[in-house]
């Protein structure tokens, strides 16, 4: 029994061994790594090459090493990608012209919004400013009359 | 200058409709990739024939010799590429057209079996059996067919398996305007 459950254990673990090569040097495997994570897998498009199970994404992070490995840097790998998928294997856009949009868009219209409530609170704040806090004499006289015309009532239904 | 601030909410919203509306259009495909190797010289690759196949390899060079060629891009192992091939057939048979095939992460036999089992319809067909050449020309996935005018440059990517609809209403009238 205890050696059913160590080979169901071990079993659980194959997938670990099955693992592709990684580059013996650390520090490139560590950079391999985040570019991975970085490159958008074509198929599962969601998904970057780092964690898709998909084939092409597996022959990209293959390519990724090499590519590495032969002293190539993070930009040139991905200047490598984008000239065969284009900026969309790219998680985070690149920062040009058309794509100011993108990245300048939601604080432009953060910025409206925060105009727009800024406007509207200050104006607000004027109207309040210039509101009289005392009533006018026939305001005062109306407010007295109907106070004179409640306690009359209530004293009416007493 | 007020009536312009209460224009304005009238306007943004507008404007999110618009896009929204963009987003319902059913012509519309998410997941659709817009190919950077449009109107690009074919990428460089050069593939050994199917190994004890009589059918010669492909490589860059034989893209660019003053023909259309039609690249179309398959695997035994993938069904939709069975799908598609009896319109392969016909493209090569019918139509004043080169079709040749990279096929893609394939074993050899299996190949062979399957062209022998369909037809072989390729004048050409290079072994791609590591898939770099696949990722040469951007592929997601096999099928995957391109067009390449009498330059070698490609003028048309289609993703996926191509149907009988598609052949009549994009890819010969691709091939007409080219010839």
């Amino acid at each position: 029994m205890r050696v059913l459950l160590a080979v169901l254990l071990l079993s659980f673990a194959l997938p670990l061994a099955a693992q592709e090569p990684r580059l013996e040097d650390p520090a490139l495997e560590a950079r391999a790594r985040d570019l991975q994570r970085e490159i958008r897998c074509v198929v599962c498009q969601n998904e970057s090459i780092d964690s898709s199970q998909a084939g092409i994404a597996r022959d990209l992070r293959e390519l990724v090493r090499e590519r590495l490995a032969a002293g190539d840097s993070d930009e040139e790998v991905r200047e490598f990608l984008v000239e065969r998928y284009g900026d969309y294997v790219l998680f985070r856009p690149p920062m040009r012209s058309d794509t100011w949009v993108l990245w300048f868009g939601p604080a432009i219209v953060l910025l409206i919004g925060a105009a727009g409530i800024a406007l509207a609170v200050a104006r607000r704040r004027k109207q309040g400013a210039t509101a009289p806090d005392v009533l006018k004499p026939e305001e005062d006289a109306r407010l007295a009359r109907l106070l004179a015309e409640e306690a009359g009532g209530k004293e009416r239904r007493s | 200058m007020k009536r312009l601030l209460f224009i304005l909410p009238l306007l943004i919203f507008a404007i999110g409709a618009a896009f929204l509306y963009w987003g319902l259009n059913p012509e519309r495909d998410p997941a659709a990739i817009p190919s950077v190797l449009i109107d690009e010289p074919a990428p460089q690759f050069e593939l050994p024939p199917i190994e004890a196949s009589a059918t010669p390899g492909l490589s860059t060079a034989d893209l660019a010799n003053g023909q259309i060629t039609v690249v179309n891009i398959f695997a035994s192992w993938c069904l939709p590429c069975r799908a598609e091939h009896p319109l392969l057939v016909d493209l090569a048979e019918q139509r004043d057209v080169r079709l040749v095939g990279i096929n893609y992460k394939d074993k050899p036999e299996d190949a062979l079996a399957w062209l022998e089992e369909l037809g072989n319809p390729y004048e050409a067909i290079g072994a791609d059996e590591n898939g770099r050449a696949g990722i040469e020309w951007g592929i997601s996935g096999v099928p995957e067919t391109f067009i390449l005018d009498r330059e070698g440059t490609i003028r048309y990517r289609h993703v996926g398996p191509i149907h009988a609809v598609e052949l009549d209403d994009v890819i010969l009238p691709i091939l007409e305007r080219l010839q």
